[in-house]
């Protein structure tokens, strides 16, 4: 493993498929225990820098490093120095100088936890950076896809939704070519990037055409807002063409499952019936996202996971 | 005055001969000078080449001190080798009345170091919204012929066109800075496979196009002297290619940076390989080579940004534009046309100093011209240049005030020995006389 987890393209092959073994020890260790704590990250401090609320994600991550008996503290960039101008290298500087380890960062800006990884020391964990990328989200739902049809190569999954602004889908993207999964990125065409191209994967706007043929249908959060932009004439043309309601989720094969990496827009990109069916994982992908997390941390600042 | 005799260089890279300066001018060009008065300089191995001539240079004076004066901007252009430089009027306040074009200019004066020739900006505040009075600035000390509002394009079409047939009663050139606002909300980086990974909003080369389209067309419409800064994409080449052929009044820059360096500098999200417009592709920066090499592209430019540590020690998104260029801009030109064959030296030399000088008009000054041939009776602006010599960049060895050079740690070839204006050395044995 790397010192620091920035993008997906950090874990090869072996990488991942050793966190996602890790978190599935981890899960093992805990299940059934009345006290869900490991005492691996004693006396090792863990910072969470949230520049942006995301109130799933810090919690997600405090309680990970928690369940490794590290100290947490939280940082958020609402009501400290950074709002009185504070720039991010000495908010790191002072952050490494009181002895933290590890450095989890959600910022706006695309890149931002790759610029924190050159001033500091310790270890930088990418919770989000912009329109970038948000790899523990993807560790999360590959772990949540093996769990629950059993393996990763040749996995059909579809990634529907505002992939342009979508930090989840860059890194579900990457690390599922990765894990040898078959991706279909589905979308409008002004919600894809210019240069998808390049990208390892399938890409289609015809939503009706891909489910049939998709073992995993991922949802993403789509804003209303957008369509202030052109991105689309409207959130119900949205919802019409690219949402994902009853009567498409009944196209899917059996075994398929319908994931969110949340907060969900229902009636949206999703209808309430498909976010509550069983096919949903909605519900899963947070609680294996602690799991993930700590088999991240534990990996990135070493120690025994099960001792 | 100091009278120089300079022994063996080669002019435009040919033959080796002496030149004697005195009061200002090339006295004498010939081989076995002599003169007991003169100081000798040894230009043996040597490239003598007219004084460089920058169309666009941001000295952040007046309101940006901290990220460089006319001083220090001055220092280093003629550590670069050039003897004039336009100074754009992106400034706090803005050049956009005669009163701070002539600020610049007398700032300019003290310093010493090189002419430097403010720009007038074409619209009040460069808000884009009314034009400025080109002609009071003008008629200044400044004697501002070149008009732009780099830094934000004069988007509005209709006060383009005005500008561009206003200019005309005093043989004005307005400097576009192509860059169509609502197709580049947010950008941060050349759209392409590359921002598409790295999550960065794109800059499209159509939004640089879509502009210069445009004002080639109006500049041919109303007779106007048209000058695209900072080209950047290989459309836009084509673009001023057929411009050209129509016979429409255009000219156009491009800066070092894009003649050498692509978008791939971007995945370290380090800012100092942020600029406006963005860093293209491979396939742009060999475009652009060809476009300079036939004489599509007239001149090379160093857009020379200066910016404070803090305004560049930052994430990405929340960094200014622009990089340093005065003193490496010879040195890139060497590696990316010189030394391919896509330009000789005396290619270089219309490149960088005699075409710059004609669109700026200043190469019909008199003893104050710029961008002159090196012959017997002209006045002495040139440069000394070593070309076997090759070093790595070091920013904090650099003369500007700012360290924002986006060639930091790259070797690259040529070394300015020494510089003379108007037949006093700005620059001996590479150091800065003052």
């Amino acid at each position: 493993m790397k010192r620091h987890l920035l993008e997906a393209a950090d874990l090869d092959r072996g990488d991942a498929t050793l966190v996602l073994d890790t978190a599935a020890q981890i899960d093992t260790a805990l299940a059934g225990r009345e006290v869900k704590k490991l005492p691996t990250l004693r006396g090792r401090t863990v910072v969470n820098l949230f520049y942006e609320d995301s109130t799933r994600t810090r919690i997600s991550f405090e309680l990970a490093a928690k369940r490794l008996s590290a100290d947490v503290i939280n940082f958020s960039a609402k009501g400290s120095s950074v709002s009185k101008g504070e720039s991010l290298k000495d908010t790191a500087l002072t952050l490494e100088a009181m002895g933290s380890d590890a450095i989890v960062v959600r910022h706006s800006a695309s890149g931002a936890p790759h610029r924190l990884a050159r001033w500091v020391r310790g270890s930088v964990v990418n919770a989000g950076d912009g329109t970038h990328e948000h790899p523990t989200q993807a560790l999360l739902d590959a772990y949540t896809i093996r769990r629950r049809l059993g393996r990763l190569e040749g996995v059909r999954v579809a990634i529907v939704g505002d992939v342009l602004h979508s930090r989840v889908a860059r890194s579900n993207v990457g690390l599922l070519h990765t894990l040898g999964a078959e991706v279909t990125l589905v979308a409008p065409p002004t919600l894809l990037p210019v240069g998808v191209g390049s990208w390892p994967v399938s890409v289609s706007y015809d939503l009706d055409a891909v489910l049939p043929k998709s073992d995993v249908v991922m949802m993403l959060r789509v804003q209303a807002e957008r369509m202030n932009a052109s991105f689309f004439p409207s959130a119900r043309e949205y919802s019409r063409r690219y949402g994902l309601d009853a009567p498409r989720m009944a196209v899917l094969a059996d075994d398929a499952i319908v994931m969110h990496p949340g907060p969900m827009n229902r009636g949206m990109e999703i209808a309430a019936e498909v976010a509550d069916s069983v096919r949903s994982t909605i519900v899963e992908q947070v609680g294996n996202g602690v799991s993930v997390r700590m088999a991240v941390l534990y990996l990135l600042l070493g120690g025994n996971p099960t001792a | 005055m100091t009278t120089y005799l300079i022994t063996g260089a080669r002019p435009y890279g040919e033959a080796a001969v002496d030149l004697l300066l005195a009061d200002g001018r090339i006295a004498e060009v010939g081989a076995g000078l002599s003169s007991a008065a003169a100081e000798v300089v040894d230009a043996g191995g040597l490239v003598a080449l007219p004084g460089l001539v920058d169309l666009h240079t941001h000295l952040r004076e007046p309101g940006r001190e901290d990220a460089e004066t006319v001083e220090t901007g001055s220092r280093a252009a003629a550590l670069g080798g050039f003897t004039a430089v336009h100074a754009m009027a992106n400034t706090d306040p803005v050049a956009d009345t005669a009163g701070v074009v002539e600020q610049v200019w007398r700032l300019g004066t003290q310093a010493g170091l090189v002419d430097v020739v403010p720009v007038g900006a074409v619209t009040v505040g460069l808000r884009g919204e009314r034009l400025a009075e080109l002609g009071a600035m003008a008629d200044s000390a400044a004697r501002v012929r070149v008009f732009s509002d780099d830094g934000s394009c004069v988007s509005d079409p209709a006060l383009m066109r005005r500008a561009l047939e206003y200019v005309k009663a005093f043989d004005g050139v307005v400097a576009q800075h192509a860059e169509e606002p609502r197709l580049t909300a947010g950008a941060q980086m050349h759209e392409g496979d590359r921002s598409a990974r790295l999550g960065l909003t794109g800059w499209p080369a159509a939004a640089e196009e879509a502009i210069i389209a445009r004002d080639v067309l109006l500049a041919g419409h109303v007779g106007g002297r048209l000058h695209v800064c900072h080209v950047s994409t290989a459309g836009s080449v084509e673009l001023l290619r057929w411009a050209k052929g129509r016979g429409v009044q255009v000219t156009a820059e491009v800066t070092p940076h894009h003649l050498l360096l692509t978008d791939e500098c971007a995945e370290t999200y380090d800012p100092v390989f942020k600029v406006n417009p963005p860093l293209r592709t491979t396939a742009d920066v060999h475009a652009l080579r060809e476009g300079l090499a036939d004489g599509t592209i007239d001149a090379v430019a160093t857009d020379h940004a200066p910016h404070a540590v803090e305004d560049k020690e930052s994430e990405w998104a929340q960094a200014r534009p622009g990089m340093l260029g005065l003193q490496q801009a010879l040195s890139v030109v060497v590696q990316t046309m010189l030394e391919p064959g896509l330009l000789d030296w005396r290619g270089v030399a219309d490149r960088m100093s005699a075409r710059p000088a004609a669109i700026g008009r200043l190469a019909g000054l008199g003893a104050r011209s710029q961008g002159r041939p090196l012959a017997a009776g002209q006045p002495a602006n040139l440069v000394l240049v070593d070309p076997a010599h090759r070093s790595v960049v070091d920013p904090a060895a650099l003369a500007s005030r700012s360290r924002n050079s986006p060639y930091a740690g790259r070797e690259l070839p040529g070394r300015v020995v020494a510089t003379f204006l108007r037949g006093e050395a700005t620059v001996l044995d590479g150091k800065a006389v003052k």
